[in-house]
């Protein structure tokens, strides 16, 4: 391998905190499921980087089972926001009072 | 150190992730969320999982990024071009970002990950295939499951009940 396990860690690190930084920031809806999506993907570059220099299949087989249930989040959150759209015709999250309990 | 494809490779990923996040319209934003999905396809090749990288182009580039992009369509114009944001709370979010980059990649650094390499060779896919239906046939099933109740409840939930009160078709 030319490349070491650090490289990938960091770059995972650095989405994580991209991500992390949208979900503090963005109030938009649509924006706030484009930092998960960005966070779910650091973590899966983790799984299979250290999947890869133990090396062990678990790490990838883990990662296809995370991509296959992150298909589903997205699905559902999507749904969520067309039906949150329809009722305040908007996609901010602080016009959204009702949903709480 | 790092070869120049996985130098190009992480610029585009993650500087296509900040464009996701801060590009004024949303339809840019989610073709650049495209670019970082891609981006992570291209770091599984490198790391000799072609099996995960060609999922992910399948799951991620191909359905979810399309998935999003329809959404975007749904929405009104104008909310595609307002840039929703806490003005106050941005200085603290980018302040968040760089604590966490800067303290967990100080931890990661410190923790002697530097020394692992390996020459072992890449891990089969034939071996995934077989530990997917013998070990994990479970979980399998149960991701069929959790798929397909999620995929309805989606379905469910984003039906429109007005329309169907008043008799007409829906679809």
């Amino acid at each position: 391998m030319v490349n070491e396990l650090v490289d990938f860690t960091l770059v995972s690190i650095a989405l994580l905190g991209i991500g992390i930084y949208g979900l503090a920031v963005k109030r938009n809806f649509i924006r706030m499921l484009f930092a998960i999506e960005i966070i779910i993907n650091a973590a899966n570059l983790n799984l299979v980087a250290f999947g890869r220099f133990i090396p062990e299949s678990g790490g990838q087989t883990l990662a296809l089972f995370s991509i296959a249930i992150a298909a589903a989040e997205v699905a559902v959150g999507l749904s969520l926001i067309i039906v949150a759209y329809r009722m305040y015709q908007n996609v901010d999250v602080a016009d959204f009072r009702s949903l709480r309990g | 150190m790092a070869d120049p494809v996985f130098v190009v490779l992480a610029v585009v990923t993650v500087g296509s992730a900040i464009a996701a996040l801060e590009l004024r319209s949303l339809v840019y934003g989610s073709i650049a969320l495209m670019g970082t999905l891609g981006g992570i396809a291209g770091f599984f090749l490198l790391l000799d999982a072609t099996f995960v990288a060609l999922f992910q182009l399948a799951v991620y580039v191909g359905s979810i990024a399309v998935l999003i992009l329809f959404t975007v369509m749904l929405v009104k114009r104008e909310l595609i071009f307002k840039k929703i944001e806490d003005k106050r709370r941005k200085f603290a979010g980018v302040a968040l970002m760089l604590v966490t980059m800067v303290a967990l990649g100080a931890i990661f650094i410190d923790s002697g990950i530097k020394d692992i390499t390996t020459d072992e060779p890449p891990v089969d896919f034939r071996e995934i295939g077989s530990d997917f239906v013998t070990y994990y046939w479970p979980a399998l099933i149960l991701m069929g499951l959790i798929l397909a109740g999620s995929v309805t409840g989606a379905l469910v939930l984003a039906r429109r009940e007005d329309i169907e009160e008043n008799g007409q078709r829906t679809s």
